[in-house]
């Protein structure tokens, strides 16, 4: 088997992804290429072949331009499989390589079983087994279910790739995330929201847990999408990365971005009226409570000591 | 302008999910059925655009047995003028491949000027259809916007990356575009649209008219995750919960040293 690993970069760095990409070929014992639109100033640790397009020529965002590069590397390399992460990058690109190869694409793979690839389904309730059915398939890669145990090492052979300016999509530069509020990658406890709060004015027990604690409070995004907490206290794949001491999930499910963000969080409590919840693969203890009636008594409890 | 909107019914994520006898998906029995959210902010835009435009046709689609027609009614609700329903019993055995060669069959002798849809179904998750319908339709695809105007004929978005970066982006319609949580806040149907909805134009058209393409996918499993040991599970009294609680934060953490 021969794969073909579609590294990322963004903003004049490359991002961190591509280590676990080398991982995943090496756990199905593949041989890997490795193809990034990217530049020579920050180069992956890899020891292979690395098909590399100039980023400045073939530009940051400009997703036909790159599937066109992509093909010509896949066309050249006839692997069976494209790899990809999972990412804002990866779920882009790899629709349109499947389909320009007719392709079979599994998204957001979290394991390899006897062979075949894992995926979640709603909400990581349930998984399923599933296999590409044409000779080449694209894949892309839950974040973190492939971290390599060490960073990888090595030094790629870069071949490049000639750039031919085109594309159907300006690129206008990117926003930086709302700067002010509060570092929540600092606090040592937090206390999070979640939509199990139910309403608005019920964030007030969750701060109250969090002063009680003397920590701060967060929020999932879905509790930030409906405007009941500042952007800046979003905890999860698109707002802060937390590792506190105690991490407190108030009526939160577990849905995979919010993980992402929080479960190296050195202990993690639970509050959940579900006990099937994905909150409770990462939970130490899961209480299985309303948190409505049992957040306001832990908080007097604590505060009484 | 024409634009069309594709949603998905799926169950309630708070669900019990049970394999079925098949072995193939969930057993659809004893679930409650909504509007797959991501979906709910892409109606909610193409009825933003309708409004803002002023001589627009929206059409909703929808793929699924006849049970999916109660999502399309409040499409319909909130401001879509019309329902394409695509009649396929069978259609969670589908892979995204194969229905976005539906949803394409049926787009492309229409002329439609925008195409929204959600950037992943709930229940999936696969993030693969709207991109593969423009891709098919031959048209370019913004994905994850959190932001979207329009004006003259070209779009102006704000895709959503990760770290709360975003990127601004533009093309120029036809386009389709994959709606992200949070991108608008979807209008809940009022009650006389509610009425007037029932009076909509609702076609049904079989799946085989549309020459589906088979899946390029085969589901070998579909089971619970495992329970990788997990963490200790509490019940009981609120008041006893919480004294439990708080011995286990004195001698597991420092949080209250």
């Amino acid at each position: 088997m021969k794969t073909l690993l579609v590294a990322e970069y963004r903003d004049s760095e490359l991002l961190g992804t591509s280590g676990e990409l080398i991982n995943f070929a090496s756990q199905l014992g593949a041989e890997s290429a490795m193809f990034l639109v990217g530049s020579e100033n920050s180069l992956p640790d890899y020891n292979g072949k690395l098909y590399l397009a100039d980023i400045g020529q073939a530009g940051e965002f400009n997703p036909s331009q790159h599937k066109q590069l992509l093909l010509e590397v896949i066309e050249k390399e006839q692997p069976q499989m494209v790899v990809l992460p999972h990412s804002s990058y990866g779920w882009d690109l790899a629709p349109r390589i499947a389909l320009a190869l007719k392709a079979a694409q599994i998204s957001e793979v979290v394991e390899i079983k006897d062979g075949n690839l894992v995926v979640p389904s709603c909400n990581s309730k349930l998984r399923r087994q599933v296999k590409a059915a044409t000779d080449i398939s694209v894949v892309t890669l839950q974040g973190g279910a492939f971290t390599p145990m060490e960073d990888p090492s090595g030094t790629p052979e870069v071949v490049k790739v000639e750039v031919v300016a085109g594309g159907d999509i300006q690129f206008g530069g990117y926003e930086e995330a709302e700067s002010g509020g509060v570092d929540l990658s600092k606090a040592e406890i937090i206390v999070s929201a979640g939509r199990g709060i139910g309403k608005p004015e019920n964030l007030a027990m969750i701060e109250n847990l969090a002063k009680a604690l003397k920590g701060e409070y967060g929020a999932s995004r879905p509790v930030v999408d409906a405007e009941w907490a500042d952007q800046s206290r979003q905890v999860g794949t698109t707002g802060q990365t937390v590792t506190p001491k105690l991490y407190v999930a108030c009526g939160i499910s577990g849905a995979i971005q919010h993980l992402a963000g929080m479960k190296k969080s050195e202990f993690v409590l639970a509050i959940n009226t579900d006990k099937d919840a994905p909150i409770g693969e990462v939970a130490d203890v899961l209480a299985v409570a309303d948190l409505k009636q049992l957040v306001p008594i832990l908080t007097e409890k604590l505060n009484a000591l | 302008m024409k634009i069309l909107v594709c949603i998905k019914q799926v169950p309630d994520m708070e669900s019990k999910f049970k394999v079925n006898a098949a072995g193939s998906w969930y057993e659809e029995t004893d679930l409650a059925w909504r509007m797959n959210e991501y979906d709910e902010y892409a109606v909610e835009q193409a009825v933003q655009l309708k409004q803002q435009v002023g001589e627009a046709d929206l059409t909703v689609l929808c793929i699924g047995s006849d049970r999916v027609k109660e999502t399309m009614k409040k499409a319909l609700a909130m401001g879509c003028d019309r329902g394409a329903h695509i009649a396929d019993d069978e259609s969670y055995l589908k892979d995204p491949y194969a229905i976005a060669s539906l949803i394409a069959g049926f787009a492309k002798d229409k002329g439609f000027d925008l195409i929204f849809t959600g950037m992943q179904s709930q229940d999936r998750g696969s993030a693969q259809v709207g991109v593969l319908v423009a891709e098919m339709l031959g048209i370019p695809s913004l994905t994850t916007l959190v932001e979207f105007s329009y004006a003259d004929g070209t779009i102006n978005a704000k895709r959503e990356l990760e770290g709360g970066i975003k990127a601004k982006i533009s093309c120029t319609t036809p386009a389709l575009v994959t709606c992200q949580l949070g991108l608008n806040t979807p209008r809940y149907p009022t009650l006389p649209n509610i009425m007037k909805a029932k009076k909509k134009e609702m076609i049904s058209t079989p799946v085989a008219e549309l020459s589906p393409e088979a899946s390029l996918l085969e589901v070998i499993q579909v089971a619970p995750p495992e329970k990788k040991g997990g963490g200790l599970i509490l019940e009981g009294d609120p008041a006893d919960l919480a004294d439990q609680l708080i011995k286990i934060l004195k001698e597991k953490t420092t949080a209250l040293a």
